[in-house]
């Protein structure tokens, strides 16, 4: 009873922030436009460099160019759900550094809530719809059964991957909890990301290890879209694991978050 | 006055000192972007001795010293000259009396000398370590990439420039700075060498100023480009940094006369 409270609490402020956000970004339209076609670019950037580089090459390590393309459009779509709703890119700065954190914590919603919900980017969203678009194309190509349940494994495979990515980033911003000096580990952790677009075949033992049990960005790609791959290669029973990891990673973020919470002093005098 | 630039190179060159933290992350991160270069490059030769014109051998060492590069080319002037006009700080710089543009190239330099001694050096000697990169016996071709990589600054620079510039002109010049950041990565040669593209593009990408930054310089230095082509690279680069300075010095004058400050 008391929890199904505290989520329809929440999804009640969730609408007010979206309203909120729409009045306050309707005055900037052409904004919006920018920033979601700036979005794009940086994945037409990493689709072109995928074309060129198969004009000389049949496979990568064995994955042909709309397997590759496949991954990458899977990539796409938890991506774009994370800096929707989960855009802590600049939390250290704002929250502990000009001190709005204080703010948060003196209201009673979940402060972990408040902040997504302050940060909310619609315009992410729109990388996620290409994702979708060019897994579509890239799955006619390669003549792909179609299953019923496919859909629906999409939406497991996509949560597991977000939760994936919260969890870590989580557990970054808690870092600021501890230390007020810029750390310069969030873009670090970002160009790690990055090794997750392609498969994880194509990295020696080392990284494919890192990838997959410690920073499980290989499930944020190539694991999850095996899947549907179907290559008989492992891939699938890996895939099955996407929730899985998903959940762990998130619960330990959120464990690290509220260590960090109460161990928060507030920031300057 | 020339030691009033002098001067500029030093205070950034500290600036970026005092923040330390952000430049050993910055290693790592070169070093993480370059493996994952290599194992991508890697697994797309295969079986494969060349492709493009480039060796195994050759790629890799063109990788590592291509992101190396461009730590030391690589700024944010565009945006910094964006902000400064849409704050109307521009305002009070102009009254002094030093060339703005000028000041800005020296901010930048200082940034990119820093990041030469304090970044490029150890990186390429931690990627040597890691990756098979292949670095050239010959000291002329040392001493002509120096020369190159230098042109590469200014020409990058130049582009920056440019483009902060247009913040004179529009509200918002954001989309067209993420815009330029991404044709230089990829029309560069940073992630995929100039020759690898369809021979339409490859012939379309040399029209631009954007191989001067990164490909020609590379390509010197793995031994790609060698004996005379090696001086018409450095002419490419010579031409482009002159051509660049037109457009520059025009849109200064036009924009110093139409100069508002937003809510100023």
């Amino acid at each position: 009873m008391r929890q199904g409270r505290f989520w329809w609490h929440h999804l009640s402020l969730f609408r007010e922030y979206i309203a909120n956000y729409l009045k306050a970004r309707l005055t900037y339209r052409a904004d919006f436009w920018v920033e979601a076609l700036s979005d794009l670019l940086y994945s037409a950037m990493n689709l072109v460099f995928i074309f060129v580089v198969f004009r000389h090459t049949p496979s990568l390590a064995g994955w042909s160019q709309a397997e590759i393309v496949f991954v990458y459009g899977y990539f796409m779509v938890p991506y774009g759900v994370l800096n929707t709703f989960f855009n802590l890119w600049n939390f250290s700065e704002r929250y502990i550094v000009k001190g709005e954190m204080d703010r948060v914590l003196t209201r009673p919603a979940n402060a972990l809530v408040q902040i997504m919900l302050e940060n909310v980017d619609p315009p992410s969203m729109i990388g996620s719809f290409v994702g979708l678009a060019i897994m579509a194309s890239a799955w006619v190509t390669l003549g792909l059964p179609f299953h019923w349940y496919d859909p629906l494994v999409l939406v497991a495979m996509v949560i597991g991957s977000v939760l994936i990515y919260m969890g870590i980033y989580t557990a970054l911003a808690s870092i600021s909890f501890y230390s007020d000096a810029p750390t310069g580990i969030v873009p670090l952790m970002f160009n790690i990301q990055n090794y997750g677009r392609y498969p994880v075949q194509i990295y020696n033992k080392g990284i494919r290890f890192l990838l997959t049990w410690v920073l499980p960005f290989a499930f944020v790609g190539v694991y999850p879209a095996s899947f549907f791959l179907d290559r008989g290669d492992g891939g699938q029973l890996m895939s099955l694991l996407t929730p899985v990891v998903g959940l762990a990673c998130f619960s330990i973020g959120l464990f690290v978050w509220n260590r960090g919470v109460r161990r928060y002093r507030g920031a300057g005098s | 006055m020339s030691a009033a630039y002098l001067e500029l190179i030093r205070i950034r060159f500290l600036m970026m000192l005092a923040y330390r933290v952000n430049y050993y992350s910055g290693i790592i991160i070169y070093v993480i972007n370059i493996g994952a270069y290599y194992f991508t490059w890697k697994a797309i030769y295969g079986d494969a001795e060349t492709l493009g014109g480039f060796s195994v051998a050759q790629i890799t060492t063109y990788i590592a010293i291509s992101w190396m590069a461009r730590a030391f080319y690589f700024n944010n002037l565009d945006r910094e000259i964006a902000t400064e006009i849409r704050d109307g700080s521009v305002a009070v710089q102009m009254t002094r009396p030093y060339n703005y543009l000028l000041v800005k190239m020296m901010q930048g330099l200082g940034e990119g000398l820093f990041r030469l001694f304090l970044f490029m050096t150890p990186g390429m000697v931690v990627a040597v370590l890691l990756f098979p990169v292949q670095l050239p016996v010959d000291p002329m071709r040392w001493l002509v990439f120096f020369v190159m990589i230098w042109f590469s600054f200014l020409i990058n620079s130049q582009v920056n420039l440019l483009i902060g510039l247009f913040a004179f002109f529009v509200e918002n010049n954001e989309g067209l700075i993420r815009m330029k950041r991404v044709a230089v990565d990829l029309f560069s040669g940073v992630l995929i060498p100039i020759s690898f593209f369809p021979p339409w593009a490859e012939k379309l990408i040399g029209w631009t100023p954007f191989p001067a930054i990164s490909y020609l310089p590379s390509s010197v230095f793995t031994g790609r480009i060698a004996g005379a082509e090696t001086w018409e690279a450095l002419l490419v680069q010579l031409v482009w940094c002159g051509l660049l300075v037109v457009p520059i010095v025009c849109m200064w004058r036009i924009a110093r006369r139409r100069l508002f400050v937003q809510g100023g």
